[in-house]
């Protein structure tokens, strides 16, 4: 897939950019992902993790600092998380890719539509009872 | 059974489970649910959380190809995204509140749904209706390539409709860690009567950023454990890539029709074990 000529914005032109960014964003979370679990599977000794009763993870797979901490040491699970925020942050890049556009486009109506959608994403991400 | 042994079982599973969701046209978040709490036991609220992520792979993943076509609509699909992603916040919310059986009960519910939508015979049911005025003034609209040099054009009618489907998709998408594609194509296709192919590939691209928006309070709520999501959001990804391979070359009529009686076989199968308080 080639980036679009230069020239004047269109949706389609936002659509191609947007589609790249996708695709690097889920490779490079993919890939995150993989090498972590490559390193959980190494080190993996035992039986299965008990999944059967539900207790909330610990914060150290929730807080973005505490996961930072964690694949600074190599830790294994830290890294799946960090793929898996990468992979949680792709959706989000392609709502401020589209905000972006339609600012070029001159569009206010879908510049503000795409910011409500940004805002309500910001929100469930950053604020919690 | 070890974790090695689990982990590598759980991979092979989810390739199937993603393949199974791209040919039925399902998606992977419906199948891989029921798999991991009918057949490995998993508490619903990890199988949710390792579901939504590998839907967002899925949907990132395929949108990339989509784009390309002309068919999606970007304008109707951030437009029904605010619907999507405040339906979402609330069906997570709900996910800290409502009994395990309760999800289990409503996720056998949109499984025979799904099931029952993927063999359903499909026809344009267009009707040369005046577009509905809110639809022009938001601009959804557009054309899609209908031959080499032709383009056909289209706006959208019943928009408050078609919000309101997609603020229950949205819904359903936090509440089971789907991506609701279903209930989407509906709010669009049925709904909106947007033509078809428009409405499965903005639907697919919506999914990716509905699910977002479940994420926040899925993570806070420590949902998605990282060495169950690692197999299942790899497996997931790699089974859909394949199928959507598949899918160009092959006619998947017979396919598609012994996916959905699988399908309903789960479907049954998580209702009964709600209803048996064994989920």
């Amino acid at each position: 897939m080639n980036p679009p000529a230069s020239g004047q914005w269109t949706d389609q032109r936002i659509e191609i950019w947007v589609g790249i960014m996708l695709r690097t964003g889920v490779t490079l979370a993919a890939a995150i992902v993989l090498f972590g679990g490559i390193l959980y599977l190494a080190h993996a000794s035992g039986p299965r993790p008990d999944y059967q009763h539900f207790h909330a993870e610990p914060a150290q797979f929730i807080q973005l600092g505490a996961i930072l901490d964690g694949v600074g040491t190599l830790d294994p699970e830290s890294i799946i998380m960090l793929g898996l925020l990468v992979l949680i942050a792709t959706p989000i890049a392609r709502v401020i890719m589209c905000i972006v556009g339609f600012l070029f486009e001159r569009d206010h109506l879908y510049t503000a539509i795409s910011t409500i959608v940004l805002a309500i994403l910001l929100y469930s991400l950053f604020f919690h009872q | 059974m070890t974790a090695l042994d689990f982990s590598l079982i759980l991979l092979a599973t989810s390739i199937l489970a993603g393949l199974l969701g791209s040919l039925s046209g399902l998606g992977g978040g419906v199948v891989i649910v029921p798999v991991l709490t009918v057949i490995f036991h998993v508490d619903i609220h990890y199988a949710i959380g390792a579901s939504l992520v590998s839907v967002i792979a899925t949907s990132s993943g395929a949108a990339a190809a989509y784009v390309r076509e002309g068919f999606s609509n970007i304008r109707i699909g951030m437009f029904l995204e605010i619907a999507t992603t405040l339906g979402a916040l609330l069906g997570a919310w709900l996910t800290t509140r409502v009994p395990t059986h309760s999800i289990g009960f409503i996720f056998g519910i949109v499984l025979l749904y799904s099931a029952y939508a993927s063999i359903k015979k499909r026809q344009d049911e267009h009707t040369q209706q005046q577009p509905d005025p809110l639809a022009l003034r938001l601009k959804l609209q557009g054309n899609f390539p209908s031959g080499p040099t032709t383009h056909q054009d289209y706006v959208a009618q019943r928009v408050p409709a078609g919000f309101g489907l997609m603020t229950l998709a949205g819904t359903l998408s936090g509440l089971l860690g789907i991506g609701s594609g279903a209930v989407k194509v509906v709010a669009m296709d049925q709904a909106m009567r947007l033509p078809f192919k428009v409405s499965t590939t903005t639907s697919n691209f919506m999914i990716g950023v509905t699910a977002a928006a479940s994420a926040g309070l899925y993570l806070h709520s420590g949902y998605i454990a990282p060495a169950l999501a690692f197999p299942v959001m790899l497996g997931v990804l790699l089974g859909s890539l394949i199928g959507s391979r598949i899918l160009v070359r092959a006619q998947v009529r017979t396919l598609r029709l012994i996916f959905a009686l699988v399908i309903v076989a789960l479907g049954i199968e998580m209702i009964i074990n709600s209803v048996r308080g064994v989920l």
